[in-house]
């Protein structure tokens, strides 16, 4: 019972984690439908800021709003210099065009930074755990990843939902040549979409960069992630991308926890401890074809589409 | 007379040419990990080597080395692509390298068909040591389940009781935690594999060991992911809990960005910078000299196995066709190795001592690695009787 709060919290956790991700990810596809698989180098640079500004600053919290702000800048420079030229092309060259963004931050990284990888090292308040209920001890990091995704999480929705850039962004990602033929400047707005979507995907970075240390290409695999949560919940869809984040972070926890354990009661106990570790990874693939045939336009489709 | 004279010669420079032909140079193939975030291993494996053959004039009995290094990605299929290429179209003499288990095993088959003297310097899976062992491949590192089994004794001495195991799910994991197992006397209270080598958040697997109360957690992950555990095991807040026992966790790679983390968890390895003999001294001094850091074990191996080709080069005279007699040399293991004297088995696999590691500061606060015991002397893996050679 204790282990399944813990892992539910780690589940959660994850979840939340990837939504940062998928949430950038989703606004820049719904809006600009643009593919954008650079998105994981905006992930990786912000761990990479993050742990280079608090050794530099000396101060944990300094140093993770500088890599924000540094994040978003570059987010945003990278639109101005090489995204706009890929609006109006089809979804192919927008693979190759961010694939080749990709392999660029991956490399300057190294240039900058070396081959090695960077620790962003924790404050002492940060890196201890805290018992939440008898018996039940938590990392105090993780905790923190969660309320601060939570917030972000609603602020996000806030301002979509209720806020005249909201209304503009959700006006854009329904029909763009009419926003634009109404005076608003779409251009800016793009840009600043973008922008968002990179200190989203920074934030996240950051985040990660305390518990798995700032590497390049970290932000890789965690994409194919976060491609699946905003294809289980719906192209474009906030509230969808944060759901099925939740979803799919839970499915790995718990598939990682107890897969293997329910593999021994009909399998060998070396086959089930080899298998196990197997099928968990695949189970969150299998639960997208699943979502798929069932609703095609993922579980919360924007209604745009 | 003359007529004999010139016969003679003429028959001399037949017998003479096709060795002097053949052995212009001594061609290696190194194959290690570049790039990614383990290329810091790589680069500390061709850095000793270079140190190596600085140290041997860069000739082996009498001919220049070549040494062309081949980045396997940490990819078995890239691995077993690379190590083709140094055989059929490099037409290497040796092959040597490999950090991980899962590339080696994927790359054996070629090596083994073309007969290429090959020197593992650091993967050991079980089944190079036992029915997969060829007269022609040795290793100067271990098989994987000894540095463990060394770790299942030392937890024996220390009473524990109680483990919870957890590893990455490739071949060298497996046989690191059933090496652990094997010695350990206690029992086995759950174990984990973990995705590898891109899964690097291990919650799910520190709650589970939590969850199990174990006396102690046995840990193997090399390179980066080494340093991510240790972070996690502490943001846990494990440390004061349940003791952790590693194996090729801690290393003189990984210490610099692990610091005071590793403070106090015990691992083990056949080779510490320093241990007392002078081939290690004089390593271990020349490679600060040069490249401005410690070098790691891997490094250590890497020096030996550019010492054992030397021995065997040395013993044939140049005339690198004479495989048997190679072979034969390198079964002696004579060589100053920086581990010290050691012997190997049958199937080409040391024997050697395993000592005790413990990461400490020394005077000048810097965090080194120091022998703290030996915990066991001369083992020999325990799969060499299923290798069928004998010798």
């Amino acid at each position: 019972m204790l282990l399944f709060v813990e892992q539910t919290l780690n589940g959660l956790q994850f979840g939340l984690l990837l939504f940062l991700l998928a949430a950038g990810l989703t606004l820049v596809f719904g809006i600009m439908d643009l593919v954008n698989l650079a998105h994981g180098s905006f992930y990786m640079l912000g761990a990479y800021f993050a742990a280079t500004f608090t050794a530099l600053t000396g101060h944990f919290i300094g140093g993770v709003v500088l890599a924000l702000i540094a994040t978003l800048m570059v987010g945003m420079a990278v639109e101005v210099i090489a995204i706009r030229r890929l609006y109006g092309r089809d979804h192919l060259d927008h693979v190759l065009g961010t694939f080749g963004l990709l392999l660029f931050f991956n490399e300057l990284v190294r240039l900058i930074w070396g081959p090695a990888g960077m620790n962003l090292t924790l404050p002492s308040w940060l890196n201890t755990s805290i018992e939440l209920m008898p018996g039940v001890y938590y990392s105090m990091y993780r905790l923190s990843i969660i309320v601060v995704a939570l917030v972000v999480a609603l602020v996000l929705y806030l301002v979509v939902m209720r806020t005249r850039i909201g209304m503009l962004i959700r006006a854009g990602a329904s029909n763009r040549e009419m926003i634009g033929a109404l005076g608003i400047n779409i251009k800016l707005l793009f840009t600043f979409v973008f922008g968002a979507g990179a200190a989203l995907a920074g934030l996240a970075g950051l985040m990660q960069a305390a518990i798995l240390t700032a590497q390049i290409g970290m932000g890789e695999n965690i994409l194919i992630l976060a491609f699946v949560v905003i294809i289980i919940g719906g192209i474009g869809s906030i509230r969808g991308a944060f759901i099925a984040s939740i979803l799919v972070g839970l499915i790995d926890t718990v598939g990682r926890a107890f897969l293997s354990d329910v593999l021994k009661l009909f399998l060998s106990n070396a086959a089930a401890s080899t298998a196990g570790p197997a099928l968990s990874s695949m189970l969150i693939y299998l639960v997208m074809a699943v979502i798929l045939v069932m609703r095609p336009e993922g579980l919360f489709p924007a209604a745009s589409k | 007379m003359k007529k004999t004279l010139l016969t003679a010669g003429a028959i001399l420079a037949l017998a003479m040419s096709p060795a002097a032909a053949q052995n212009k140079t001594v061609k290696i193939g190194f194959v290690s990990t570049f790039s990614g975030p383990t290329a810091v291993i790589g680069n500390d494996m061709r850095n000793s080597f270079e140190l190596a053959l600085d140290h041997l004039g860069r000739k082996m009995g009498g001919l220049p080395v070549e040494v062309i290094y081949e980045d396997d990605g940490q990819k078995p299929d890239v691995g077993k692509q690379k190590t083709e290429k140094l055989i059929e179209s490099d037409k290497v003499d040796f092959i040597v390298g490999y950090i991980w288990s899962n590339v080696l095993l994927a790359s054996l088959k070629p090596v083994i068909d073309s007969k290429t003297m090959m020197v593992i310097a650091n993967a050991g899976p079980h089944q190079v040591a036992g029915e997969l062992c060829s007269p022609y491949v040795f290793s100067t590192s271990w098989q994987n389940d000894q540095t463990p089994q060394a770790v299942g004794e030392y937890m024996n001495q220390k009473g524990v009781k109680t483990v919870y195991l957890i590893g990455p799910n490739y071949a060298a994991g497996k046989d690191m935690l059933q090496g652990v197992a094997s010695t350990f006397k206690g029992k086995v209270v759950g174990q984990d594999l973990t995705r590898w080598p891109d899964q690097l958040d291990f919650s799910t697997e520190l709650s589970k060991a939590r969850a199990a109360k174990p006396d102690a957690i046995f840990v193997f992950y090399p390179g980066a992911a080494g340093v991510q555990f240790l972070n996690q095991y502490v943001q846990a807040g494990l440390k004061g809990q349940i003791p952790l026992y590693t194996a090729f966790t801690i290393d003189e790679l990984s210490l610099p960005r692990q610091k005071d983390l590793a403070l106090g968890v015990p691992g083990a390895q056949e080779w510490v910078n320093d241990l007392p003999n002078d081939a290690n001294k004089k390593f271990v001094a020349d490679y600060i000299t040069k490249y401005k850091t410690r070098p790691s074990f891997y490094g250590a191996q890497s020096y030996d196995a550019a010492n054992l080709i030397n021995s065997a080069v040395m013993a044939v005279k140049g005339d690198l066709s004479k495989k048997d007699a190679m072979r034969d040399e390198m079964r002696k293991a004579n060589y100053k190795s920086v581990r010290g004297p050691y012997k190997y088995g049958n199937n080409h696999v040391p024997i050697q001592n395993f000592y005790l590691q413990e990461a400490v500061k020394n005077d000048k606060g810097e965090l080194v690695l120091k022998t703290v015991a030996t915990i066991v002397k001369d083992s020999q893996d325990r799969f060499h009787s299923k290798c069928p050679m004998k010798w």
